[in-house]
């Protein structure tokens, strides 16, 4: 059952980087970044797809584009995933946001957004979620140093002293 | 057959009493013993080791033995503040404005791991160790702890309550 919708859904989808495959009985896409938008909406309206079930990224460091933005779909109809992928350049790491389409993408977005900088255009709201206010940096880039401490709370004298000393 | 009558004393009618009256003892002594038997924790509890602080303070090893148990839930109400679990940078404040809410005399206990030393945590969210923001008074090693270690840890801490030194009037006063 699935195997059929997947066919319907490549037929529908435009034309990306490289055709659309099945993989471990997901259907993954990969997508120019402007035609993302218009692949969801057609994936929520004319083929059920009604749960937006995350959106994250992957860090290629040393790529160009160097990162991966990655949706996730899934439809209680069909009972299938879909997973959606497009490259964006560390220059300007934009897509547009799924908001309109589905409210829950929201707070994913906002996530993302902390975690890798992704920005995502159309969503009002990218305040930091998990991260707090004045934190410099997105954390899950490959670039950010595992050790580097953004405390809020200005650590005792102590710890200045020992590592200072050391 | 006559009645046995176990004889009563009325206070102060013989002037004798097999009771001690009077008892003499050094301040610190006397008011280490009773702090460190009133023991009111506050539970600052923020991830997997709380499984193992229920475990510990419910009937099988109840930590109620040590007057440690009660746990208030409110800082002002409390004098050991247990920090149990990871502690991030992001919860950081609330875990200084807990601290500074408790009323002297205070101490704090770092329960598992994360709390002692941020554990196997070194990224940008979790904080290494809560000594970097308050002063802790003892550290319990594991991850999580065993029941045995915590009643170790809160009896090692009375024994320093009890050998401290307790002022019981204020140092500016």
């Amino acid at each position: 059952m699935g195997t059929k919708v997947f066919d319907r859904i490549k037929a529908r989808l435009p034309a990306g980087d490289g055709e659309a495959c099945v993989s471990h009985g997901v259907l993954v896409a990969n997508l120019a970044p402007g035609a993302v938008e218009t692949a969801a909406r057609s994936l929520k309206t004319e083929f059920g797809f009604d749960v937006f079930l995350d959106v994250t990224a992957v860090d290629w460091l040393g790529q160009e584009p160097r990162f991966e933005v990655v949706w996730h779909f899934y439809s209680t109809a069909h009972k299938v995933r879909v997973r959606l992928k497009a490259r964006v350049a560390e220059s300007n790491p934009a897509v547009a946001s799924l908001t309109p389409l589905y409210g829950s993408a929201a707070f994913m977005e906002r996530e993302c957004h902390d975690m890798y900088g992704i920005v995502f255009e159309g969503n009002a709201d990218l305040r930091p979620i998990l991260l707090y206010e004045g934190f410099v940096g997105h954390p899950l880039r490959k670039d950010y140093p595992k050790d580097r401490e953004q405390p809020l709370v200005p650590y005792r004298d102590w710890v200045a002293a020992e590592r200072g000393g050391s | 057959m006559g009645t046995r009558t176990i004889p009563i004393h009325q206070a102060g009618s013989s002037g004798k009493s097999a009771a001690f009256e009077y008892l003499s003892t050094r301040k610190d002594e006397l008011v280490g013993w009773a702090r460190k038997f009133s023991l009111f924790p506050y539970p600052f509890v923020t991830a997997c080791c709380a499984m193992e602080f229920m475990a510990v303070s419910s009937s099988p090893y109840d930590t109620d033995r040590f007057g440690a148990a009660l746990p208030r839930f409110s800082p002002r109400q409390s004098d050991l503040l247990m920090v149990v679990g990871t502690v991030t940078h992001k919860q950081a404040p609330i875990l200084l404005k807990v601290y500074e809410q408790m009323c002297e005399p205070k101490w704090v206990m770092a329960f598992g791991v994360c709390a002692t030393s941020g554990g196997f945590y070194q990224n940008y969210a979790a904080l290494p160790g809560i000594d970097k923001v308050i002063p802790v008074d003892i550290y319990i090693p594991g991850c999580p702890p065993r029941p045995e270690m915590v009643i170790d840890g809160i009896m090692q801490l009375q024994d320093k309550i009890a050998r401290a030194e307790h002022l019981i009037v204020n140092k500016e006063f």
